[in-house]
């Protein structure tokens, strides 16, 4: 389809196949993925209060699962990453794998935190219920 | 583009020839996109820690329900779904630049690159407009038993805990009154600072993709036989859609 030439080092030249229906099917499933988590997020708030703990997580997780795939898509056709040589794929993707063990410590430090806070680094139970203020006279401290 | 069909037993590394197949501008390219992908990633999981680490943190639909020119109106995740589809579809209009790059079709480079400018421009205005609404915002808060009307700051969070409705009423204020407790000072900061921090590089890329359009429309690209930094810019545009797909994610969606 092209009869370019990038810089000398690219041995194999990279066939330019397929025309313009690839990329705006990724678009149309990028839109789609999008308005899935939209709707899961609205579903989050508006059914507030009254959905368990552990359905708001799974929840969030789903909506994040989705967002991973968008990043999938992203990356392996807009960005072309799919179309290169494995190794270069691998040198991309395999560091990122850090990120997750980079999460997963970083949100447990986090909680681990509220919690040393709550609890006065051990000393006190537990009281995690939000605590507004009594009303208070100008002046008072908080 | 399918992978190119190279053939087994290839000694990469035996020199004279890039190992991966690809210019070195490219690789380096990626090899910066992956240093700007952790220094992002450490700024949202930072951010994910301090959120984990305190009892009470803003709401989100409470406080990005503001769409413009809409007045009042309670439209949560509206406006940045808005810019999430102008970043993507700024996305789209690169790849197409890029593809028509490949074919040596200068004036279908020169139409699609205008059009991923304009979303660029577009995508500022919008983050301009949610940061002024922000810091101009007017939110009644509880401080030291007075009520003061706070925007959202690096120095402010209006968006603590409620005041319960006796507490209210004790104050001789109406019960359905909005009013909250100053919050975790942290929102503002990494509000501000994530989404400044993206929105410049968004402006780079705007600032890229314009020296782009220059270029292509001065012919340098078709006197050197390749549009590839048309691809590399795309790679650097795409990492920002990118960036900002998880921006959402983390500050408006979860």
């Amino acid at each position: 389809m092209s009869a370019n030439t990038t810089s000398p080092e690219v041995t194999f030249q990279p066939e330019h196949t397929g025309g313009t229906k690839r990329i705006w099917k990724i678009f149309w499933v990028l839109s789609a993925l999008t308005i899935v988590e939209l709707g899961l997020g609205y579903f989050l708030y508006g059914m507030g209060n009254s959905i368990g703990y552990m359905t708001i997580i799974s929840t969030k997780i789903v909506i994040g699962l989705l967002t991973l795939a968008k990043a999938y898509y992203i990356v392996s056709v807009f960005m072309h990453l799919g179309d290169e040589v494995r190794n270069l794929i691998m040198t991309i993707v395999v560091p990122l794998i850090l990120f997750v063990w980079f999460i997963i410590a970083f949100l447990a430090d986090g909680e681990s935190w509220k919690k040393l806070r709550n609890t006065n680094a051990g000393s006190i139970p537990d009281v995690t219920e939000k605590v507004a203020p009594a009303a208070v006279n100008p002046g008072d401290k908080k | 583009m399918s992978t190119t069909t190279i053939p087994a037993g290839t000694k990469w590394w035996a020199g004279g020839k890039s190992p991966f197949n690809a210019s070195y501008g490219k690789v380096m390219m990626w090899y910066f996109l992956m240093s700007d992908a952790f220094t992002f990633g450490a700024f949202l999981i930072s951010y994910g820690t301090i959120r984990f680490s305190v009892n009470h943190w803003a709401d989100p639909n409470q406080v990005f329900n503001a769409f413009p020119f809409a007045g009042h109106a309670n439209l949560p995740l509206a406006f940045v779904s808005l810019m999430t589809f102008i970043l993507i579809f700024s996305s789209v209009t690169m790849v197409l630049a890029v593809h028509e790059g490949h074919k040596m079709n200068r004036k279908g480079v020169e139409k699609y690159m205008i059009l991923t400018i304009i979303g660029g421009i577009a995508f500022l205005a919008c983050q301009a407009w949610e940061w002024t609404h922000m810091i101009t915002g007017d939110h009644k808060v509880l401080v030291d038993g007075v009520i003061e009307e706070w925007g959202t700051t690096v120095t402010k969070n209006p968006w603590g805990v409620p005041v319960p409705p006796e507490t209210l009423t004790q104050m001789g204020l109406s019960a359905t009154e909005h009013v909250n407790t100053p919050g975790p000072i942290a929102f503002g900061g990494y509000f501000f600072g994530i989404t400044g921090f993206h929105g410049f590089h968004v402006l780079s890329g705007v600032v890229i993709n314009i020296i782009m359009y220059i270029k292509t429309k001065l012919g340098h690209f078709d006197q050197r036989g390749h549009y590839e930094m048309i691809e590399k810019a795309g790679l650097y545009w795409h990492f920002v859609d990118l960036v900002w797909v998880f921006v959402f994610l983390c500050f408006y969606l979860v």
